[in-house]
């Protein structure tokens, strides 16, 4: 066979080779956006802009967790276990949380939702998990989460949980020293 | 069929080089096949030899030879070893010596770069082995390496594993290149597409699975190697990025290798049993469609791995009947070779021996890995030694005796001597014996509830684990007496003809043994 088809040949093979790498790649993006669209994993969306009735008919109970990450010093707790709340009605959830070393750290909480397929229909209109939080020596701070627990939950779902772990980045994002707990995004 | 070629007629004259600058510069295809084969043989002994470290500690419940630190790093190794040192390196050696012959082409088409895929896999391996010695060990995240364990809490040496693997992917892709240019390039006239053996068939399909799994692979290691060291967020959590999605990229490469480790074997069986049955292979076209569903399939599955990680109920199912779905395509694969062996006039000697019982023991580790696919009984048998049971009769009995079979089958036209018929079937009767005993029981502890990776043990499993590694000590054992057989075999031993196998089909057999330096430097007839 002439040299020029072997040549095609590979140079398809090689392109070939270079698609699938950025495929990987690609994979990242595609898994957040399926993750969104079908509350994969129990990840929650961003903001929530919209507000619904309240369907005082039902009520779901909803629990609230609080972990560290390793290597994480920080108290972090929710002021209750639950709630017991209706189908679209906003509710709020104070979490505090308190630094208490000696110096200022900066830290991530990242929510999760269980049972995964009620993800999707838990929208916060208010959540400190959308910024970073900063807290100085010994500061202590109230956060407080809104939520709307969607009317087109599924009936079946009588009883959700919200988790949030809480992520020491300090080394990542350093505190800015003179921050101090009135940042906008964390209001209250 | 074509007549014999005699190269020395066409004035062409030149052997190999002479010392070990043959083995360094050399681009011949059989030279190339040869250090391939033998590499695969020497990582096949040390991969053995960390799983013998593996069954020691696991002999009686409790400690007693090694830190559960070194056992990780063992089992990671063997597992990382065995899968891109032994399996892998031996099908491509068994493609370099084997698909030129087989279809009539003078060499692989790109000598050049063959060189250069083979000798990157012993730097890989030294690389990878090397971390062993380091200060922290080697690897000690299992061979799926997930993060965030094989990130966040990895030993320092986890840089070289992951330039390692690069290496490893590097030299497999330029492997799967070469095979696709030689098999769509340079077939004989006459050698179309549905006239190729089935061995060359599962290897263009391979090839095109490498092709296309292990950029994904690399991608997965260089996202490791950002979090690690340049503060990107793939897989921390607190980044924003999510440990899951390792877990679903590493498996849409995983799946697919796990096919990559047994298609190779599939060809070869096919091969070999229509050659000691002396019936040709039934269903030759059922085979190539099966073997391309396959490969199809198993891109769509790789979530079997994620059953109890969290997917929503659809993408159980989904990923639950996928997987089942694999089960029909091999099943005609299997149908087929039985078929080919109904009313055959059947002699065994070792290559059969190997191939029949490949045929029932992969069978028995397909039956294990559908009830591994319904996915709520894989919430109870998921990371328990079922699935240790499951895999290793896959891969065993699958593409370890698949090599065997091969290497018993061609070493005739390798070496120009028969092995030694008495000694191969020892080889054969031990290999059989040892691996049921150290991967049966298995099946057992894993219903019971042992997990896999775990240096101690309850004392309710006591029993089964011993008899498991005695199964495994004889097995090893065993494999040292291979290298024993085939030695003897290079040595001498009664001189082959060019058609050792007398039910044996294909280009291959109508050249001299052994083999000459050259062959098919004029593309024979083929009829
Ligand atoms: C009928 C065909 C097959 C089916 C239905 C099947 C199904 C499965 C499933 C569901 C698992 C996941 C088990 C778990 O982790 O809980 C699994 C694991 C595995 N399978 Fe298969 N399998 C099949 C064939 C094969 C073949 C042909 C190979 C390789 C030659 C293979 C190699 C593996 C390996 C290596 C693992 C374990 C990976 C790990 O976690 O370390 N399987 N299989
Ligand atoms: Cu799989």
């Amino acid at each position: 066979m002439n040299g020029l088809s072997l040549k095609r040949l590979v140079l398809r093979l090689l392109m070939l080779t270079v698609v699938m790498f950025a495929f990987g790649f690609a994979l990242v993006p595609l898994y957040d956006v399926m993750c969104k669209a079908f509350g994969i994993n129990g990840k929650t969306g961003g903001q929530y802009e919209g507000s619904q009735l309240a369907d005082t008919t039902r009520s779901v109970r909803v629990q609230f967790m609080s972990t560290n990450a390793s290597d994480m010093v920080w108290d972090f707790y929710a002021s209750d276990d639950q709630l017991q709340v209706n189908p679209g009605a906003v509710n709020q959830m104070i979490f505090i949380a308190h630094n208490p070393t000696d110096r200022p750290m900066s830290a991530q909480a990242i929510p999760s939702i269980t049972p995964a397929e009620a993800a999707a229909y838990f929208h916060k209109t208010e959540c400190f998990c959308f910024t970073q939080q900063v807290l100085q020596p010994g500061e202590r701070i109230e956060m407080p989460v809104r939520f709307i627990v969607d009317r087109d939950l599924p009936t079946g779902v009588k009883h959700l949980t919200l988790a949030y772990t809480l992520f020491d980045i300090t080394a990542r994002h350093p505190p800015v020293a003179q921050a101090s707990a009135g940042d906008p995004g964390r209001a209250r | 069929m074509s007549a014999v070629i005699d190269d020395h007629a066409q004035g062409h004259a030149h052997g190999p080089a002479k010392g070990l600058m043959r083995w360094v510069l050399t681009t011949n295809h059989k030279d190339i096949g040869t250090l391939y084969l033998w590499f695969s043989f020497t990582m096949f002994l040390l991969g053995g030899s960390f799983a013998m470290v593996i069954r020691a500690e696991l002999f009686q419940p409790g400690l007693q030879i090694v830190e559960p630190a070194f056992f990780n790093q063992m089992t990671t190794m063997h597992g990382l070893i065995m899968v891109f040192g032994a399996v892998m390196p031996a099908f491509v050696g068994l493609a370099n010596w084997m698909i030129p012959l087989m279809i009539g082409a003078p060499d692989m088409a790109l000598p050049r770069m063959n060189n250069f895929s083979f000798w990157l896999l012993p730097a890989a391996f030294l690389l990878l082995v090397s971390t062993l010695f380091t200060p922290g060990g080697g690897p000690n995240f299992g061979w799926t390496f997930y993060a965030p364990l094989s990130t966040t809490y990895a030993p320092a040496s986890v840089t070289f594993f992951i330039f390692a693997i690069h290496l490893m992917g590097i030299s497999s892709i330029m492997g799967a290149i070469n095979v696709i240019a030689t098999i769509l390039n340079l077939r004989a006239p006459g050698m179309t597409l549905m006239k190729m053996p089935l061995f060359v068939w599962t290897w263009l399909i391979t090839a095109f699975l490498l092709i296309a799994v292990m950029p994904v692979l690399a991608g997965v290691v260089t996202m490791m190697l950002m979090d690690i060291h340049f503060g990107t967020s793939f897989f921390s959590a607190a980044g924003g990025g999510d440990p899951v999605l390792f877990q679903h990229v590493f498996w849409f490469f995983g799946h697919p290798e796990v096919y990559i480790m047994i298609l190779p074997a599939f060809g070869a069986v096919s091969s070999i049993i229509p050659a000691f049955s002396r019936k040709p292979l039934f269903g030759y076209t059922s085979m190539v469609y099966a073997t391309g569903a396959i490969a199809f399939l198993s891109f769509i599955v790789w979530a079997h791995h994620m059953f109890v990680v969290g997917i929503p109920v659809v993408g159980e199912l989904f990923f639950m009947y996928a997987t089942m779905l694999i089960a029909v395509p091999t099943g005609v694969k299997v149908f087929n070779w039985v078929s080919t062996m109904w009313e055959g006039s059947l002699t065994f000697e070792t290559p059969m021996l190997f191939a029949i019982a490949f045929v029932i023991l992969f069978t028995i580790g397909g039956f294990s890995g559908l009830m591994l696919a319904i996915a709520p009984a894989d919430f109870q048998y998921h990371d328990t030694y079922f699935v240790v049971a499951h895999f290793h009769y896959v891969l065993v009995p699958g593409a370890i005796f698949g090599i065997f079979a091969s290497a018993y089958y061609w070493l005739p036209k390798w070496t120009g001597h028969m092995y030694d018929e008495t000694l191969g079937k020892l080889h054969f009767w031990l290999s059989f014996i040892g691996m049921n005993m150290a991967f049966f029981p298995m099946h057992f502890v894993g219903l019971a509830g042992m997990p896999r990776r775990i240096p101690d043990y309850n004392l309710q499993f006591a029993d089964f684990n011993m008899v498991s590694s005695v199964g495994a000590f004889l097995f090893g054992a065993t494999q040292v007496f291979f290298l024993f057989i085939v030695i003897k075999c290079i040595r001498g031993g009664e001189p082959a003809p060019a058609k050792p196998w007398d039910g044996a089909e294909g280009l291959e057999w109508s050249i001299p043994s052994p083999a000459p330096y050259h062959t098919f430097q004029t593309p024979p007839d083929v009829e």
